[in-house]
């Protein structure tokens, strides 16, 4: 990357640190904190949407919908993280290219599954052969978002589902009394109000969250900690121009630091955020705030 | 909405349709971690024995290849589900293997495994020995007295030799050779058992075709002792 780097041999000290750690390789760690950050980013979002979709799909007074809303947070709660993340990726992606196969080779004689062999039409592979490695990339970095929808939106339905009961009777009773409809006590009373409910939950959550994100070396997706696995083993200097010994325990101090630094930040915006949705809503917190003072 | 979701959803479904053609790409799966066969090198790139042989016989079959890496203990189920089309990966062929995919021709002899220790007196016989899982020393260690301790990566196995976890590490002498010329540290003991019977490229059982295209390559290779200098230049064992 920069001129001093071209023998690394004749460096020592700090101008031999700054040339390994930007070797293309080492800027890989780099890149993966940023995966890391985008998939925090993207998928907080998604699940808590899902996790709203399974909320009111829980509460529906129509029993089918009841039924898949609770199946959703029961089942998914209930299996393991990593045995959902192994099975659910590959059978999403089989089933995508099932259905591809299925409308874009309808000639195909051959039977799919041959033994082990998961065989769809060339024209049917997801992503197709022939496109760039980082199409393959942006694939499964889309299953991995999708996974962790799913995962966190049954915790997060479970929370709202809690929370939208937690909201006190007589602020709906009030709402109904003043002639709303059952939208706008939805929309006006309830919504607003039970965020304050749900917020240590959804926290919790958000903090287990930045604790899953390594679970992406599972799908395939090459985080932070494979990199610090892979850049901090041992290296010989017939293969590299940069040996060094076992030094995975400073990448992994690094690690430590990164997460704790980050679980540190997230807390002090709930704090944050807890503080100002208290202000003026019935609950504990709120009349601390009005009868204490600020 | 519904109808933006529909062309999505057809959109995702036919995307490239005009691109596909049988096997335009071949995409080669190989672990990135165990030198002189594959490895990353300073630059992020494969490199090693395995990289130029892939590229040179992908050359001569006239394919078009493209290097994704995965971790080792996935790697097969990978190749079935179809994510890359073969494994060169140092995987030697075993009867086991054999049963869930192909191998083509071996391009390697069939390489003595080495144990390497901290001391001279190390108990490789029946002590700890560390080998990396599902391989062909992880399974001949198994059957043996010693106590098996396995890692997912090569140099997990070393690390734990070096901070005292196991008594010595099984391995191909190829992979240890580097490592014990440039640590005085660790030294080869007892025996040199022959396990496996050569290492091939892994191809799915239903790519039958693709596995008769990469065998020719190598047989050609073998012919005209483009192999054999390949063998000799990383130091992978005996030629052929």
């Amino acid at each position: 990357m920069f001129e001093i780097c071209i023998d690394p041999e004749k460096l020592s000290g700090l101008s031999w640190l700054t040339c390994y750690i930007t070797t293309p390789k080492h800027l890989n760690l780099f890149y993966s904190v940023g995966t890391v950050l985008l998939l925090l980013l993207i998928t907080a979002p998604t699940a808590l949407l899902f996790g709203f979709g399974g909320a009111v799909m829980a509460r529906s007074k129509i029993l089918l919908i009841k039924i898949v809303g609770n199946a959703y947070i029961s089942i998914v709660r209930g299996v393991p993280d990593i045995a959902f993340f192994l099975f659910f990726v590959i059978a999403i992606d089989q089933l995508l290219e099932w259905t591809r196969h299925k409308i874009l080779c309808p000639e195909w004689s051959e039977p799919i599954r041959q033994g082990n062999d998961f065989v769809v039409c060339t024209a049917a592979k997801l992503p197709l052969s022939s496109s760039p490695q980082w199409i393959h990339e942006v694939y499964g970095f889309l299953l991995a978002v999708f996974t962790f929808a799913i995962v966190f939106g049954a915790f997060a339905a479970n929370v709202l589902y809690g929370a939208m009961r937690a909201v006190p009777k007589a602020q709906i009773e009030t709402a109904v009394s003043f002639g709303m409809t059952e939208r706008k006590v939805f929309h006006r009373i309830l919504i607003p109000q039970m965020w304050i409910f749900a917020l240590p939950g959804l926290g919790n959550l958000w903090m287990i969250l930045i604790k899953a994100t390594p679970l992406l070396f599972l799908l395939g997706v090459e985080d932070v900690v494979y990199w610090a696995r892979e850049l901090g083993g041992t290296k010989t200097a017939k293969f590299t121009s940069y040996p060094h010994g076992d030094w995975r325990v400073w990448y992994f101090l690094g690690l430590l630091i990164f997460y704790l630094a980050f679980t540190r930040v997230s807390e002090l915006i709930i704090d944050n955020l807890m503080k100002n949705l208290s202000r003026g809503s019935a609950t504990l917190g709120g009349d601390l705030q009005r009868y204490v003072g600020r | 909405m519904k109808k933006l979701i529909m062309s999505t959803v057809i959109w995702g479904l036919t995307a490239g349709l005009s691109l596909a053609g049988s096997h335009s790409v071949i995409r080669m799966g190989t672990e990135g971690a165990y030198p002189p066969w594959n490895y990353v090198d300073d630059n992020g790139e494969v490199a090693g024995f395995e990289r130029e042989l892939g590229d040179e016989l992908c050359k001569r079959a006239e394919l078009n290849c493209e290097w994704v890496i995965n971790d080792w203990d996935s790697i097969i189920p990978n190749l079935v589900s179809g994510n890359y089309d073969t494994i060169i990966a140092g995987m030697s062929i075993t009867d086991e293997r054999k049963e869930k995919i192909d191998f083509t021709t071996n391009y390697t002899q069939p390489d003595p495994s080495s144990y390497l220790a901290a001391s001279e007196g190390a108990d490789w016989k029946t002590g700890i020995i560390a080998a990396q899982s599902n391989t062909i020393q992880a399974a001949y260690i198994a059957a043996t007295g010693a106590t098996l301790v396995e890692f997912a990566t090569p140099e997990e196995t070393i690390a734990a030799v070096r901070n005292g976890e196991a008594d010595a590490v099984l391995a191909d002498a190829s992979y240890l050779n580097p490592i014990a010329e440039e640590d005085p540290g660790l030294m080869f003991v007892g025996d040199r058992p022959l396990i496996g019977g050569g290492v091939g490229m892994g191809i799915r059982k239903s790519d039958s075709d693709l596995r008769d295209k990469f065998t020719a390559a190598i047989d050609s290779m073998k012919a005209d002792g483009t192999l054999n200098a390949l063998i000799v230049k990383h130091e992978i064992g005996e030629t052929f």
